[in-house]
């Protein structure tokens, strides 16, 4: 593995090739999802016998294309593997124009693999998962939406096309979390996605502003051409506004309070979106405008600050909770951490965090897809704390779910051990404190992931049954409902199944030979072999104790014990992890609150200055009529009265002034 | 031929029809001093004429006179409308339009 370490040479960025031959075909990608979306969208309930049936037929359509490209890409030189394919012109204003295209590349064929195929074995887990949800065929549409939206993000060839995928996966995003929204904290958890995913957003907008200024351009070959060649003052600020977008949409500290409540939606959905797919689109970022960053060593140590800090908050936050989603979204959002953490250290990590990438995207949607299975036999319950013992009665689940935790705690051979070794060992490379430190980090957090995933597995799977199984009387446990868990059906345990088999030897095949690192080099660049500070041996030791150390001290505390069903009383780091290291208090406090107040004074300044200065106006003519009424009698001899002294006055004015 | 006493006579005139006009309720009435008004009015008219050698005061008087006899005609029409639907000639009872 120490072959695969490396620094960059010279940054990378060949001229973009124009598309030719099967090429041409990849706008499907993104057509037939979306086609999918708008029939199922459109067709009503006439679609519903069917309708899900498409929804998967489009993604896996849109796989096979995928799979073509691929096929068609590593036909070519690897230098010649940069293809931009031209659509339309999209927005023609005078000077200034932007085309719609596709960029075909290792990294966006990369993404368009992992996205259709989890995205497309997501689809068939979901056609048994909703089978009793009246609504499924609108659910089926926002998948496709949502896949039809990532392929754009991945596929464009400039950013503002990339930021209308953005866009695109937000709102599927937004819908599909408040999928359930009659009920309302799932309307307020999508709503808060929304809103947090905005501010990210935000970011990408002034980084299109600055682009349009500085090259006047925004499609990635000119920005990325021209990067290198820009102000370092420039070039930092593009670098932290596009990482204020990728913190939107990747779950990063600050923006991360999100993620935790989008669990309120449908399991698959946290599955593709929350895990293997959206959330990656910051990674993606990052890693596309690598020239960017190239040249903004400051805005890198920021992206690495982050990816430090978000992967010990998610790993932290993961021990503590009970809801097997929520602890799974937490380590979402910790291993995110790690492939923000790795896109920062530079070309030596590029390759390494899409490759941890893949990886997680197999392992954790498989993870995913079990605790739906698990909770498709447990009547919907989330709370670990009422499972255990689970590892007979859900075989499939259990062993499947088994290898997912395996990978995810990187242990060899395992894909998770890989892609994560290799993120800690580039972490260690550098000069001067930093590598200690942020090795140091990513070490730990292994650690960590270790303690918290093997807590939910051991809670969820072993120990002692905890849920009320309706056979026995008296015990606490037998007060909640009598559930009968039983294994899920074969339409959701075969992509389980596959998932897990991607969990098991994705990582060995990727990494034989270095061989997907190679196949990124197109586009993060020719790497050059780079020691880290400490040797490797020692550090993958050092690994492996830590993740053996976890492991055991979950088995000790939750595998041999019995869990309470209750969450005992706990430190004050647990009892703040329980609420997310009040991350929620801290927005409450800094945003919400003072913009409540700002909105409350403004509605106060409102209604009374600029309302009552109308309203006044308003009440001061009425009366001025009411008063100026009285003088209409309705008597002729009145009037009469008030002419023939209006005509005395008159001939009195003039007399006066004659004389 | 004292100016004087014409212009006080006109003014006596025009006094009464006034007061009539403003007193008095019968809209019958009131036309009668609405008429005295445009008479006492005509006086003037003709004493300047007189006066000054002029026609074309006394060629007033008779454009008076014609518009008079107009409004007589169109004001009583009104007037007997009037009487016939609300069985009253009063003007203090003619107030519909007032809400």
């Amino acid at each position: 593995m120490t072959s695969s370490l490396a620094t960059l040479v010279t940054a990378a960025t060949p001229d973009a090739a124009p598309a030719g031959g099967a090429f041409t075909l990849a706008w499907l990608l993104v057509a037939l999802p979306l086609a999918g979306a708008a029939v199922l969208l459109l067709a009503g309930r006439r679609a519903d016998p069917w309708g899900h049936w498409l929804g998967v037929l489009a993604s896996g359509a849109s796989f096979v294309v995928g799979v073509v490209l691929l096929l068609a890409l590593r036909a070519r030189d690897a230098d010649e593997r940069v293809l931009d394919l031209h659509l339309f012109r999209w927005l023609p204003t005078g000077t200034f124009g932007v085309d719609a295209g596709l960029r075909i590349d290792p990294l966006s064929v990369t993404f368009v693999l992992l996205v259709t195929f989890v995205g497309t074995l997501i689809h068939v887990y979901s056609v048994a998962y909703m089978e009793h949800d009246v609504d499924r065929r609108r659910f089926f549409a926002y998948l496709n939406l949502f896949v039809a939206a990532m392929l754009v993000l991945v596929l464009a060839d400039s950013y503002l096309l990339l930021f209308f995928g953005w866009e695109g996966v937000g709102l599927a995003s937004y819908l599909l979390i408040g999928f359930w929204n009659h009920h309302t904290p799932n309307a307020v958890a999508a709503k808060k996605a929304f809103v947090a995913n905005r501010i990210g957003d935000l970011g990408l907008l002034v980084a299109l502003m600055i682009m349009v200024a500085t090259f006047g351009a925004v499609d990635f070959a000119t920005v990325l051409g021209a990067a290198p060649a820009a102000s370092e003052a420039t070039l930092t600020a593009l670098g932290l506004t596009l990482l204020l977008a990728a913190c939107g949409k990747s779950a990063q500290f600050p923006l991360q309070s999100w993620l935790g409540d989008a669990m309120a939606g449908p399991t698959p959905v946290s599955a593709l979106i929350h895990a293997a797919t959206m959330v990656t689109a910051g990674v993606y970022l990052v890693v596309r405008s690598a020239p960017i960053y190239e040249g903004a060593p400051t805005a890198q140590l920021v992206v690495v600050i982050v990816g430090a800090i978000t992967l010990l908050f998610g790993a932290i936050v993961g021990c503590a909770k009970d809801d097997i989603k929520k602890a799974l979204a937490a380590s979402t959002m910790s291993q995110i951490g790690y492939m923000v953490l790795a896109a920062g250290l530079g070309p030596v990590g590029y390759a390494f965090a899409i490759f941890h990438l893949v990886t997680h995207g197999f392992f954790k949607a498989g993870l995913f897809l079990g605790a739906g299975s698990v909770m498709h036999g447990m009547g919907d319950s989330v709370d670990m704390r009422r499972f255990g013992a689970l590892s007979g009665l859900m075989k499939v689940t259990w062993g499947t779910f088994a290898l997912g935790w395996l990978a995810i705690l990187g242990v060899p051979p395992f894909s998770g051990f890989w892609s994560k070794d290799a993120i800690i060992e580039a972490a260690f490379v550098g000069e001067g404190w930093r590598p200690w430190v942020f090795g140091t980090v990513a070490l730990v957090g292994a650690g960590l992931t270790a303690f918290y995933m093997s807590r939910l597995y051991f809670m969820t799977f072993h120990g002692k049954r905890r849920w009320n199984s309706g056979h026995s009387r008296g015990t606490e446990r037998d007060t909640g409902p009598v559930l009968h868990p039983h294994e899920s059906p074969r339409l959701m345990t075969v992509p389980m199944v596959v998932l897990a088999a991607g969990s098991l030897v994705l990582g060995m095949l990727l990494a034989a030979g270095d061989g997907f690192v190679t196949w990124l080099e197109p586009v993060t660049g020719v790497a050059e072999h780079h020691e880290p500070v400490l040797p490797v041996p020692a550090i993958v030791t050092l690994t492996l104790l830590l993740v053996v150390a976890g492991a055991a001290l979950a088995w000790f505390r939750f595998g041999r014990r019995p869990v309470p069903l209750r969450p005992p009383a706990a430190s004050a780091l647990t009892r703040a992890a329980r609420r997310d290291l009040y991350q929620d208090d801290v927005n409450d406090a800094l945003l919400v609150q003072p913009g409540t107040y700002l909105t409350r004074s403004l509605v106060f300044g409102d209604r009374t200055v600029v309302d009552g200065s109308f309203l006044g106006l308003g009440r001061l003519l009425v009366r001025l009529g009411d008063g100026a009424r009285r003088l209409q009698t309705g008597f002729v001899r009145s009037y009469a009265t008030t002419m023939t002294a209006g005509l005395l006055l008159l001939v009195g004015v003039v007399l006066a002034t004659r004389f | 031929m004292n100016l004087s006493n014409y212009l006080v006579l006109a003014s006596v005139l025009f006094a009464i029809g006034a007061t009539t006009v403003l007193l008095r309720r019968n809209a019958i009435i009131v036309f009668m001093g609405v008429e005295l008004m445009l008479n006492a009015t005509n006086l003037v008219l003709v004493t300047f004429a007189r006066q000054h050698g002029d026609l074309s005061g006394q060629v007033m008087a008779f454009f008076v006179m014609v518009v008079a006899a107009a409004e007589v005609v169109v004001g009583l029409a009104i007037i007997v409308q009037i009487f016939r639907t609300r069985r009253s000639a009063s003007v203090d009872d003619v107030n519909l339009l007032k809400s």
